[in-house]
């Protein structure tokens, strides 16, 4: 059974696939609601004179529209876009589908009042593989748009058509932080950590601080320390994102700060807290965090400016 | 940019390198629905929490119609009304879910000899990258 719903799809390959008219023809109301949506203020899809001055004969839709003429609609019955092959996933447990790639093309825009058509033929269907959404096939379609013979856009298209997984595929990891490498010479900063202070190696002799921390002094040589209690602000010298490889319980993405403390040594942490606009040169606090029964770690938040 | 004096990028000023104003888009609910209905796409996962669910995903996410929609508005947005998109080629990452934020950012990765630029851009939510690609268009000639 798997190797027959492979074969039935492999078979469209190449075939002309789909014909698609639109309902209606384009016009100025799509165009309108379509701006609205997007907050698109470009004049030229709104305003007649605009679309004049800027060489139009009337105003034309935006050429990103370019899907949305042949859509299939809500009409009862109505095949759904790429026909035979949905109904072969679905049959095979393949339910799920997202778009990975678009690519498109406009000759020119699209005005008002055309009646666009769409053909669509599959180009590709890959091999079973897995995805971080579970098993499934890659899948690329051509579309080719009209208004009467005239091509007005062009369009490759590809999704992964996947079999969602039973569990919950974005459950909470069950798996623990690992856990921080704790020698002789660090032992210290963990233990201020457990308390809620941020430790910082002191160099009994020059004075010098240093973090992470080691045996010597790298100004003196010393081997004598004491540790002193930093603030906790600081700015950030340096982020990174990590995504890949996906290690749980990391959240893909899981954003990590280099942040140079007031007292002028640097500490590496994660960022908790919005992370959409880090930048260098930001202000931080450290938070102690107790992420589970046996590990307390310092972690740093963006303070808002 | 309804108002046609603003200054815009042409021809002659557009450089390698020059990087288009930031663009932050609050993804509410009703941003997800609105954008799906206006392309057209009726797909329940844009629309219906409890069906996108049992599709697997934890909440309704945008349309690709519509990521589209606001790659092309990002860069008109900077290129004026002037400006012609001739191509856009994405890569879709992660969804962008209700109660995230999109932050558009772009750069322009060539001036080709025939005048037409490519802008390199980005879509980021918390989850990171949703939308990465390339728009190809004509920037209006003064």
């Amino acid at each position: 059974m798997t190797e027959s719903y492979l074969e039935e799809l492999k078979k469209l390959v190449g075939v002309a696939g789909s014909e698609a008219v639109a309902h209606y023809p384009s016009s100025e109301a799509m165009i309108h609601h379509w701006c609205d949506a997007i907050g698109d203020a470009n004049p030229i899809y709104t305003d007649v004179g605009a679309a004049r001055r800027f060489g139009f004969d009337g105003v034309v839709a935006p050429p990103t529209m370019l899907q949305a003429w042949t859509m299939p609609g809500l009409k009862p019955g109505e095949p759904k876009p790429g026909g035979a092959m949905v109904e072969i996933f679905e049959k095979a447990g393949f339910t799920g589908v997202v778009a990975t790639n678009c690519e498109q093309e406009y000759p020119r825009y699209i005005g008002a009042g055309e009646r666009i058509s769409s053909s669509q033929s599959l180009e590709s269907v890959s091999d079973l593989k897995t995805t971080g959404l579970g098993e499934g096939h890659f899948v690329t379609q051509v579309w080719t748009y009209r208004s009467g013979d005239e091509v007005v856009g062009t369009m490759r298209f590809r999704m992964l058509f996947f079999r969602p997984r039973a569990s919950e595929p974005r459950a909470p990891s069950k798996a623990r932080r690992p856990r921080p490498a704790m020698t002789r010479d660090s032992e210290f900063f963990w233990q201020g950590v457990e308390q809620g202070k941020l430790l910082i190696q002191k160099c009994a002799d020059c004075g010098e601080l240093r973090h992470p921390p080691g045996p010597m002094c790298p100004q003196c040589q010393s081997l004598e320390w004491d540790a002193v209690e930093a603030a906790g602000g600081g700015t950030i010298y340096s982020f990174v994102r990590h995504h890949h490889p996906h290690i749980p319980p990391f959240e893909v993405g899981h954003p990590i700060v280099l942040v140079e403390l007031d007292e002028g040594v640097r500490i590496v942490a994660d960022l908790i807290g919005a992370s959409n606009n880090i930048a260098i040169g930001q202000r931080v606090q450290v938070e102690f965090t107790k992420v589970d029964d046996d590990l307390t770690l310092p972690q740093f938040r963006i303070l808002k400016a | 940019m309804g108002d046609d004096s603003r200054t815009f990028p042409t021809r002659a000023s557009v450089q390698v390198g020059d990087e288009l104003p930031e663009l932050a888009i609050e993804l509410t609910r009703t941003l997800i629905v609105a954008t799906s209905i206006a392309s057209r796409d009726y797909q329940d996962v844009h629309h219906d929490p409890d069906l996108a669910k049992q599709k697997g995903s934890p909440d309704i996410f945008m349309n690709i119609l519509t990521t589209n929609g606001f790659v092309g508005r990002f860069v008109t947005d900077w290129a004026g009304p002037a400006a012609r998109i001739r191509a856009v080629n994405i890569r879709l990452g992660v969804p962008n879910y209700p109660g995230d934020r999109m932050l558009m950012t772009g750069r322009v990765e060539a001036v080709e000899p025939d005048g037409e630029v490519v802008v390199a851009v980005r879509g980021a939510n918390r989850l990171g990258d949703h939308v990465t690609g390339t728009v190809r268009l004509a920037l209006g000639a003064a």
